[in-house]
């Protein structure tokens, strides 16, 4: 499947985590089904190339960023990046095998928390997804809010149970963050957005940039934290049947619990996303 | 378009695949199945997708009753598919209509047999009664190819083969030793051979011939893939996934209109279960039942024109039939007195489809469960969810004696739960719940069903000792109160841009009925909650004992049937 989506081509993705390279090095990969090279000279300079011939190519939060068309916006400003306090750290990159628009519905979604991370996010019989605000902002972004779970383990530091907040945004088609609750503020949270590059239709690689207030923590811990339960979310998301995200409202069945994912497939429709998606028919 | 392929039988695994809580993943003609079989013994074939975001049902849980999908927690019963429970939505019953893809299914020599659009039965072969099931071959090639290698297929020079006219292969040699290969096409390039001897071997002899079948059979593998390998495959088959119903897509589904008695059932069973309490078995005369949760109810349409409700005390995945308890009552209007004499065994009778107003939460720390004599019906089925799940429940059962204790056998299934309340006058009853309600907290919730006065002492105590409204549930058998009909005033229906007048006499759910407005509804009494309907303007006279004091004061809802307006004009959203 080729990508004809403007909207997609024309934007920034992410190809590599700077960290994972090692200078003089290359690495190949894949973005839209076309090979992508990227290399890191012995000075620290990156060049990417399709073909053999240089894209455009951007280093920004640590993650190698290349467009195949004419970038029509800027890479996403994330300010919790630029917050002193805060670890800006990477949780790793994840292939998995399934859409990369699958794993943006997944991270939107509160339901599985007691299913599938048992004992961490969530646990039975605590299983409530209590009603939350959804709303399609002027930017075109996607915000839900009012998002209230109950978690045994919410966070590498928080001791005990508590009721967590969240707030959920998507940015663009692979780009998708959460803000949650920090068990020592009130007023303050931490910050988790997902890069995905996707690698194909059915196959696509997790970039995560985790922003988490220093405050009792440790970044090995942070990294350990989203490893665990992104491990815990991939066999799920290589189960899922079929791995492009279905757009058409009778493929698979609502409920109220997903009233910000039913908002994204409609998003997607409208702006006619199609690659790594079952248009509606 | 249904193909010749689709109406076969095939074998798609073999009857020991499907040891006890096992979910054995099957796939024919491309479609991926979830094969699972249920401690009745019940052998379901289900499409391999949880029908809410697609996770296969094979890496999920069957706990012998219902297959909880992975994902969610979503839980399917056996035999319908039916969901029963949404953990997102522990207050909520699923609408039923969100039920699985099943196919046809049987097991028959040792082997489960599906097929996508099969019908009557899998072909009978003589001589196989009692047989031996081969392992079974998978091989990278098509049924075309495997069926002409096994023609060939020998054991000992006098081998015969012949293709069968259902696509099976019969190999026989002189010994009498005949053996009938399958070919479960898995794709359109993908086989498995499935092979069954005519004789029940066991010890050395069994031991033999599986060992010698298997390596014969693998060296027909090699043969057919290396074959194969030099040849184009067709591509592989696209199954279709069927598109799930249009009321769906928008919970709840759309109800039914009226007192509906869609289900025709035979009175399989009738006996006493305690003193003046029967317990009566209805099991479907054609096709399955509808999937049902814990706390349901069915109307009964009794021969002599009145129409009851009974409520389940079916566990989960009991679906081959409903069960329920009848107290007789020679003060009721005839319908209890009807069934214990009139009713017999084998008779026709029709009920409607379950309906839950009375749903459980699964999301409980812990669960009280009060019963008081008949009303013991519906706690029967929700303890019986609670103690398969291994949720913390306690079950207090308050009954005259221990003769009018019901449902013993059930009830024995609750031994650490099980509470008996003897006797007691309605003071010592009081005292006693004030101790089993002394402890409320979060996430503890109530159950009570009984008799009026016990429920309305119930819900004081309760609500004295500091339970939240909203973590008592409870349902009234019929409602005790003088229902006032006097008076009238205008209904405006804002969906249907309509304004009636309800007139002195009339209720708000005849005026709808009369003007052709579909509204479900099943007592009329205003104790079951089926004829709920939502309130956008207006004072409420609430005449029913279904919504709780706290929903009554938020005048968000009304039960039609006998509730009515205290201002001059209702706004109600339908």
């Amino acid at each position: 499947m080729k990508c004809e989506d403007k909207v997609l081509l024309n934007d920034w993705h992410v190809v590599a985590d700077l960290a994972n390279l090692s200078k003089g090095s290359n690495h190949s990969t894949n973005l839209f089904g076309k090979a992508i090279n990227v290399s890191l000279d012995a000075d620290g300079n990156v060049t990417c190339t399709k073909d053999g011939k240089p894209l455009t190519c951007q280093l920004k939060y640590g993650f190698v960023w290349t467009c195949l068309g004419e970038p029509s916006r800027d890479i996403l400003h994330v300010p919790e990046a630029f917050e002193d306090d805060r670890f800006v750290v990477s949780g790793g990159s994840f292939a998995v095998k399934t859409s990369g628009l699958r794993v943006v519905e997944n991270f939107l979604d509160m339901g599985h928390f007691p299913f599938v991370h048992t004992g961490w996010l969530g646990e039975e019989p605590h299983t409530e997804v209590k009603p939350y605000e959804v709303e399609l902002t002027e930017d075109n972004e996607i915000i839900a809010t009012e998002c209230y779970f109950s978690q045994p383990v919410a966070s590498p530091t928080a001791e005990g149970a508590i009721d967590v907040e969240y707030v959920y945004r998507v940015y663009r088609p692979f780009t998708v963050a959460l803000y949650k609750t920090n068990p020592h503020y009130d007023d303050r949270m931490d910050y988790i957005v997902l890069f995905i590059q996707p690698v194909g239709p059915e196959d696509c690689v997790v970039h995560n940039m985790l922003c988490y207030i220093k405050n009792g923590m440790s970044e090995a811990s942070l990294r350990w934290f989203m490893q665990l339960i992104f491990a815990q979310d991939k066999p799920i998301l290589e189960n899922q049947v079929p791995r492009r995200l279905p757009l058409d409202p009778r493929a698979e069945t609502p409920i109220r619990a997903d009233k910000v994912a039913i908002l994204y497939r409609r998003w997607l429709r409208d702006q006619q996303v199609n690659y790594g998606a079952i248009a509606a028919a | 378009m249904t193909t010749d392929l689709q109406r076969n039988w095939y074998p798609i695994a073999s009857s020991s695949d499907l040891p006890k809580r096992h979910v054995y993943q099957a796939q024919l003609l491309g479609r991926e199945f979830a094969v699972w079989r249920a401690d009745d013994g019940n052998v379901n074939v289900w499409e391999n997708r949880c029908l809410h975001r697609g996770v296969r049902l094979s890496i999920g849980i069957n706990d012998g009753h219902e297959l909880k999908c992975q994902y969610h927690g979503w839980r399917y019963a056996n035999r319908t598919a039916g969901c029963t429970y949404i953990p997102a939505h522990p207050a909520d019953a699923p609408a039923r209509t969100i039920c699985n893809n099943t196919y046809p299914t049987q097991e028959a020599y040792g082997l489960v047999w599906t097929g996508e659009e099969a019908t009557g039965d899998v072909p009978a072969l003589d001589g196989f009664a009692d047989a031996t099931v081969l392992r079974p071959i998978p091989l990278n090639a098509t049924t075309d190819m495997v069926s002409e290698a096994l023609v060939g297929y020998k054991w000992n020079e006098s081998c015969l083969g012949f293709a069968n006219a259902d696509g099976s292969v019969t190999v026989s040699d002189s010994n009498g030793v005949s053996i009938r290969f399958f070919i479960q096409p898995t794709d359109s390039h993908r086989s498995v051979i499935r092979g069954i001897v005519n004789s029940s071997l066991s010890g050395d002899a069994r031991k033999d011939a599986l060992k010698r079948h298997s390596w014969l059979l693998q060296e027909l593998r090699d043969q057919v893939e290396a074959a194969a390998s030099q040849k184009e495959m067709p591509a592989p088959y696209e199954p279709v996934i069927a598109r799930v119903a249009e009321d769906l897509v928008n919970i709840p589904a759309i109800r039914e209109d009226g007192p509906a008695a869609d289900l025709r059932v035979t009175v399989a069973e009738k006996e006493m279960t305690a003193d003046d309490i029967l317990k009566v078995r209805f099991e479907s005369i054609k096709g399955g039942l509808p999937t049902f949760q814990p706390g349901a109810h069915i109307d009964v349409h009794l021969q002599n024109g009145l129409i009851r409700q009974y409520s389940l005390t079916n566990g989960p995945g009991e679906t081959d039939h409903y069960t329920i308890g009848v107290k007789r009552d020679p003060n009721s209007r005839g319908g209890s007195v009807a069934i214990h004499d009139d009713v017999k065994k084998g008779d026709v009778l029709a009920i409607s489809a379950p309906r839950n107003n009375f749903p459980l939460r699964r999301d409980a720390v812990h669960t009280i469960l009060i019963a008081g004599g008949i009303g013991v019906t519906p706690m029967i089925a929700m303890a019986r969810a609670l103690n398969v799940q291994g949720l913390s429940f306690e079950f207090h059962y308050f009954v005259q004696g221990e003769s009018h204790i019901a449902f013993s056998q059930e009830i024995s299934e609750f031994e650490n739960a099980i509470s008996y309340h003897m006797g007691l006058s309605p003071e010592e009853t009081g005292k006693k719940l004030g101790e089993v309600l002394s402890e409320p907290g979060h996430a503890r919730h109530v159950y009570v069903c009984g008799p009026g006065p016990m429920l309305d002492a119930t819900r004081k105590t309760a609500a004295d000792q500091g339970w939240a409204d909203a973590c008592v549930h409870f349902e009234y058998f019929k409602n005790e109160n003088e229902v006032d009909d006097s008076g009238s005033f205008e209904i405006d229906l804002a969906r249907s841009a309509l304004t009636l007048t309800v007139n002195d006499g009339q209720s708000i759910l005849e005026v709808l009925r009369d003007n052709g407005i579909n509204m479900p509804s099943s007592c009329e009494l205003g104790a079951c909650g089926t004829c709920q309907c939502g309130v956008i303007e207006g004072d409420v006279l609430h005449q029913d004992v279904y919504l709780t004091d706290e929903e009554k004061a938020a005048n968000k809802s009304i039960m039609t049937c006998v509730s009515r307006a205290k201002s001059k004009r209702l706004i109600l959203d339908i």
